[in-house]
This record gives C-alpha cells, structure tokens and sequence, in this order.
C-alpha cells in the first residue's frame, strides 16, 4: 500500500502512541482488504456506543483513548446510545447501565465527537455529498448514504470509524471503487406498495435471500427517503446489503448496466407471507417506532394519528435528539405524550435493554427491528404498519 | 515460518493451540484471560502469557474490545499466530499491541511448543 511521508511518519510513532495504533490499524485493514492507498473522508459515523454492545472492555478502551489526548479530525457523528440521554430515569432505564453509557458519552465528547447519537445521521446534521467518502458503521446509514445519497462508504466496526475519524483517512477499496458498486442481481418489483413496514417487508425479504449482493430493483414507481430508508434497514440487517439501486429513483442507477444479470420477482404474495413470518408474537406490551430514527414526517404522522386519543400501552418514536426538538416545537412532542407516547432520543429498541425492562412483545413497523428484537432482546414482535399498531393500542372512547 | 506482520513485537514463548476458530466476545473472559465459551476445545484453559494459535477469528466484532481489555488486564496472551486473521483480530491485537502474524501453517505448531516470534519480520521458529 502506497503510503505519504506523512503517513509514514504517523506510522513510526512521531505523532504519538495512540496516533500510531489507529493508523497501523487502518493500513492493516487497508493490506487485508487490497487497499492502494489512503483517501480523506468528509464525515464518520462510529458504532459500538451502546453499553448494551461494547461492556466494559469497550468503555475502557475508549476512555483510555480520550484520556491520552485522541482528538477527532472530520465531523463524527455517534450511533445510537443504549438509553436517552437526557430522560432515562423517567423511561424505567436501570441506573447501573446508565452510569456506564454516561462514561462512554463522556469518553466520546472528550475526544470531540458530536454525541448526537443516531442511526440517521443524515436528517441531524451531518449530510454527505454525490460521490463523497465516509467511513460509516451503522448498516442502515451505511446503505442509505451509499443507496440514497450516493456517498461512498464501506460498512465500518466501531474502531475502525474510530480510526478514520482520528486520523481523517481510510483505506481506499471495497465500495470506494467504482468497480465494486455495480449491480449484481435484479429485482422485478410487482407489487402495492404502501407503508414504511411494506418497504420493511420487502427489504427483509430480498436481504435474506440477496444476502451481500448490490441489488437493482425495478418496478418501484415512487418511494420518499423514509421508504427507502426503512427498505435499505430492512436489507442491511437481513442480509448484508450495504448499496442497492433502484431504477429511476436513486442516484447511481442510471448508469449501472443490468443486462444479462440474474433476477428475482417479487408480488404481493411474498410481502404478505414476509408480514407472517415476521409476526412471532400478539398482544404487544410496547410499540416501538422509529427503526431507523424516525424523520420529522414520521413523528408528524403519528402525531396527527394521536390526536385526541388515550394509548392503553406504552407507545416509544425513536429519533435525533434534532427530530426532537423540532417536533418539539411543532406541538407534535405535546400530542404524543397527551396521549400516553413518548418521543425517546439517543436510543432505540435494538441497543436499549428493553428486556430488563419488564416488555415481552414489541410492536413494530420496521422490518429491521422485526429482524433483531427476538435475538438481541428476547422479544416476540408484532409487524404491521403505523395505522394498524394505534389501532391496536389506542382507547378510542 | 515466513508470514505476514499483523501486529509489531518480538517475543518467545509457549503455544497453545485450537484449531477451531475462536469467538473472543463471550468466548475469553477478559478479567481472567480463561477460555468460557462452552465446548470450545480450549474451554477452561488461560491464555495469559502464552502465544495463542488459531485459524481466524469468528464472532462478534466486539471482540476486538476484549483483546484490547486482555491486555489492560494483564492476562492477554504474548503473541497471536493465525492462518488468517480477519478485521476483529487485527483490530484487537493492533489497538492492544499484541504481536500479531498469520499466513502461518498452523497446523505444524502444537500446544506446548516453544516458539520465538519475530512479528516485525513475520516469523514464527520452533525453539
């Protein structure tokens, strides 16, 4: 791997031990993977913040770091925490792990990382360009600034991102190449459409079976960025899917060749079998929203939905601390929780202990959350869409 | 035997050797550096102070905090030989300094062997 003389000397330690290790971490990576060289990156996104995740081995690494100095040199950005931030007591989170997530925030924020802690990155602030690298590490962020946004990022470990983040380069290979973004399997959409969980359904369906392909899917007439976020979640964490085309909506698709490729069909038929096999569980004891973090349009929706309406179960949306406030200020924050939900920042159902937490099934909209709550948080899962799961949960008296 | 630098350092010692791959979240407990993942073939054996051989790494990519917190710990192994170690590894024992080398045959190496590692050069004698 070609190297600069800077880089070299980074390398022999002139810039100090901890700078040392991160880049002989990156130019390790970058001999695993066949990397040429090291290219700057505009943003990162570090995972592994959740104390759920990383334990105490992890909160110990990364105050370590802070302490000998490690500073960040791009804009980074935090993955979801394993709880609120601000309100956890009020949640029911424990206070044991809540004293150690505050370490890790602690940790981070020392080393001068923005600790908005969110899988959406994207809608709170940090909004890469067409054709920009990143280093990335939340799968759906990764998929969506990849998919969407037409960034480029391959799918980073939390030290990893760490490293990029400190030393503001990364390995040049995997899908910083352009060779390496094209297609290699077609999916002939035939079917309705219509709720983020339908998008859900069919990403976890094509992710399952795609596994870490980059498929072109044909056949989407129309979708918003929170269709196509919830569609890439769902790929990302059935299978691996970190890039994905769709004809006429996404930016890269245009020019990507698709002859001659293997391809599958998709009806209404397997999206309704998806919804079945999905559904592990019955009467929810939470609902959950805002896997990944839901936009200010999602949080209006279920607002307007609310209104007037008493919910009989706990209700959670997931999103930005940015979201927030900005629901905050629109009255939506104030229907919500009039109704008995809660607007929950920081966090989310997959990284937050919601087993020690008294919850046994969890409602779901998100087919990516669907795919993670029974293993990661010894939940049965309820998958329906938004309307379906008020209608489920709310006293319309 | 000619591999690859993973991880710098010079050191001799004594192997242990699986050949299974190892999981080192939930699979080492980090206090103790014993093997806790249960019907592993090292299972209840430390790796402290030795030079642990193994085909890859497997598992979660947490477990590059758990070599990194062997390390602190004191009861890290002295060097890692793999036949192929993958991001996890390489990542623990990079962020730890633990000497690191693969593209080693593995298999020529037993548990009890004395070996010199020369990670610096990539190579791994029998003594």
């Amino acid at each position: 791997m070609y190297l600069t003389k800077e880089e070299e000397a980074i390398l022999n330690g002139e810039k100090g031990e901890v700078y040392e290790k991160v880049f002989r971490l990156l130019v390790r990576l970058g001999d695993i993977y066949g990397a040429d060289r090291m290219i700057p990156v505009g943003s990162v996104q570090v995972a592994g913040v959740s104390y759920k995740s990383i334990g105490d081995p992890g909160r110990d690494f990364l105050e370590d770091f802070a302490e000998k100095g490690a500073k960040v040199k791009v804009l980074t950005f935090l993955n979801p925490a394993g709880m609120d931030m601000e309100n956890w007591r009020e949640l029911g989170f424990p206070a044991d792990f809540a004293k150690n997530q505050i370490r890790i925030m602690n940790a981070f924020k020392k080393m001068g990382i923005v600790v908005t802690a969110t899988c959406t990155p994207y809608l709170a602030g940090n909004l890469p360009r067409f054709g920009e690298h990143i280093a990335w590490s939340e799968s759906s962020a990764v998929s969506f600034s990849n998919s969407v946004i037409g960034a480029r990022t391959n799918r980073e470990g939390g030290p990893s991102a760490l490293a990029a983040a400190l030393c503001g380069v990364t390995p040049n290979y995997g899908l910083h190449l352009d060779e390496n973004r094209k297609p290699n399997i077609v999916i002939n959409v035939d079917a309705d459409l219509r709720s983020n969980s339908d998008f859900g359904a069919l990403g976890y369906y094509i992710g399952k079976l795609v596994k870490n392909k980059i498929p072109y899917f044909k056949g989407i007439k129309n979708a918003n960025t929170d269709n196509l976020k919830a569609l890439g979640a769902a790929m990302a964490a059935s299978g691996a899917v970190a890039l994905y085309h769709v004809e006429n909506l996404t930016p890269e698709a245009g020019f990507m060749e698709t002859k001659g490729l293997e391809s599958i069909d998709v009806t209404d038929k397997e999206i309704r079998e998806t919804y079945e096999k999905l559904n592990t569980g019955e009467d929810v004891d939470i609902v959950i929203l805002g896997c990944p973090h839901a936009s200010l349009r999602e949080i209006a929706e279920v607002a307007e939905k609310l209104k007037g309406k008493k919910l009989v179960k706990p209700l959670w949306i997931c999103t930005s601390k940015a979201m927030k406030e900005t629901a905050t200020l629109m009255g939506y924050r104030d229907i919500i929780e009039k109704a008995g939900g809660k607007i929950v920042s920081d966090t989310c159902m997959v990284v937050s202990p919601i087993e020690r937490m008294g919850f046994k099934t969890t409602g779901v909209n998100s087919g990516k959350a669907a795919n993670y709550l029974p293993g990661f948080c010894k939940q049965n899962v309820v998958f329906n869409s938004i309307d379906e799961l008020i209608k489920g949960v709310t006293d319309e008296r | 035997m000619k591999g690859r630098m993973i991880s710098p350092g010079k050191v001799e010692g004594e192997a242990i050797v699986s050949s299974e791959p190892i999981g080192f979240y939930g699979g080492i407990d980090a206090k103790t550096g014993i093997v806790i993942e249960k019907g592993h073939e090292l299972e209840g054996k430390c790796v402290k102070d030795k030079i642990l051989v193994f085909p890859y790494g497997k598992g979660s990519t947490v477990g590059s905090y758990v070599i990194y917190g062997l390390k602190m710990n004191g009861v890290a192994p002295k060097a890692i030989i793999n036949k192929e170690t993958e991001t996890i590894v390489a990542t623990g024992v990079i962020l730890a300094g633990i000497p690191c080398v693969d593209k080693i045959d593995i298999e020529n190496i037993k548990t009890g062997d004395k070996l010199r590692v020369d990670a610096d050069n990539g190579i791994v004698e029998k003594l």
